[in-house]
């Protein structure tokens, strides 16, 4: 690529890789700078989950998830994908309300899910505690190796990747840690938490979040577990908060999350939000309290403040293009964040309303000069 | 001295010796296969690097933080 690419991407993770792919597929010559820096496509859970707390986001993971669907059959075995659907579980009257009206949402939408009352539930996930009121299952949805994933996605011969840091920004031109400058034709920032670094002007916010994985214990699940509880305890609290979220890999191995905690940089695991975690977790299923933990770690969400990505051109820094501050929906809404954002690039129809993603819904980076 | 079944085969070793060091004195040193089909063997010996783990009685425990103990059953192999 001696010449220079048509356009730079700033991060190698889930996101940049989506759009680099997607660039490439429009036969531009894409050159991804990735730092090596601890990032949230190697620390997640790779959840593939429609999410419908708002109609933006509801409206990005369900196409996204399609997308994905579609786009397995083309992935190399490592991506581990697996379409296993999750189970939102309800420990309440109040939850199976919560799961009542998503279930009517996600059917207005045209999503295959059922609802199942406590039996049906208990015979679909033996594992499950007694007690639960029900639960709610949702088929598209499901999990993948996002690290392998983003590795597929650069395969690509018109992607050349370099490690690289950048340390400055000047719209669609940027200065390497080395001293030298690169310039493209637009220049796209999928950096995750490390935006601000760059761009202080952006409202991303790094959420911590807890993880451990289990030794191989197969066949004890099936589907992807989540309570309910997640609506009201982890989106909406501003305090350190958990939620179970059970997930089956393929190797038999069982990953648990997930933790949030905010105003912390310390990647560091910390035992009291890892019981917490824990404890939730088995709350719901009791028989993991005799299996063995093997790894526990941290991972940062680039969060923004109405937890939607900003998909477009920087109001501000011209040439400059965002697609920044996923939460922990970037590896679900990569796809569709990449489609939405090359849509704007090449000024063609997008396949969603742009509005709600679009950056200039920020005052702070609309007044940014 | 403690005696153990080492993947169906008797062992006795002295008072004292963990599991890990058991899987040395009666076998290859291996503890476990891994997800791509390879044998492991113990690494660091202090519980940290999970290389060790094998069943004991049932349960999924780690080699070198466990201590033989008479009638133990430890199997490495799936």
């Amino acid at each position: 690529m001696k010449d220079g690419a048509d356009f730079i991407v700033i991060g190698g993770g889930i996101v940049g890789a989506a759009c680099a792919r997607e660039l490439a597929k429009r036969g531009q010559r894409v050159l991804v700078l990735d730092a090596g820096l601890r990032a949230a496509t190697a620390a997640g859970m790779g959840h593939l989950i429609v999410l419908d707390d708002n109609p933006a986001e509801l409206a990005l993971s369900q196409y996204s998830v399609q997308r994905w669907r579609e786009w397995a059959p083309e992935m190399p075995e490592n991506c581990a994908y697996r379409q296993n659907g999750t189970l939102w579980l309800a420990a309440n009257a109040e939850e199976m309300a919560v799961a009542e009206a998503k279930y009517q949402v996600l059917r207005d939408h045209g999503m295959d899910c059922e609802l199942l009352g406590a039996a049906a539930l208990r015979a679909t996930e033996p594992e499950l505690c007694e007690g639960l009121h029900g639960g709610l299952r949702v088929n598209g949805d499901g999990i993948i190796y996002a690290p392998n994933a983003a590795r597929w996605l650069l395969d690509h011969p018109l992607i050349e990747q370099r490690q690289a840091r950048v340390v400055e920004i000047d719209g669609a031109r940027m200065r390497l840690e080395d001293g030298s400058w690169l310039s493209a034709q637009a220049t796209i920032l999928a950096g995750g938490t490390h935006v601000t670094e760059l761009c202080p002007e952006l409202p991303v916010e790094p959420k911590k979040g807890h993880l451990l994985i289990t030794d191989r214990y197969p066949g004890r699940i099936s589907h992807t577990l989540v309570e309910l509880g997640y609506v009201t305890s982890a989106h909406n609290a501003s305090g350190p908060s958990t939620a179970a979220n059970i997930q089956p890999r393929p190797t038999g191995q069982l990953f648990i999350g997930a933790s949030r905690q905010f105003n912390t940089a310390d990647p560091e695991v910390e035992p009291w939000m890892l019981a917490r975690l824990l404890q939730r977790a088995v709350d719901y299923m009791p028989g993991l309290a005799r299996l063995n933990g093997i790894r526990a770690w941290t991972g940062f969400r680039a969060a923004s403040p109405d937890g939607l990505p900003l998909l477009g051109e920087h109001p501000q820094r011209p040439g400059l293009w965002l697609a920044v501050g996923h939460e922990g929906l970037g590896v679900t809404t990569a796809p569709g964040s990449a489609d939405l954002l090359i849509a704007q690039l090449f000024d063609e129809p997008a396949p969603l309303a742009l509005e709600p993603y679009l950056p200039q819904r920020f005052a702070g980076v609309r007044a940014h000069a | 001295m403690p005696e153990l079944i080492l993947d169906g085969r008797p062992l006795k070793v002295a008072e004292g010796t963990t599991v890990a060091a058991a899987l040395m004195l009666g076998g290859d040193g291996t503890s476990r296969t891994s997800v791509s089909g390879q044998r492991r063997a113990p690494v660091c010996g202090m519980g940290v690097c999970q290389e060790c783990r094998v069943t004991i009685d049932g349960q999924r425990r780690l080699a070198c933080q466990t201590l033989c103990r008479d009638g133990m059953r430890v199997e490495s192999r799936p």
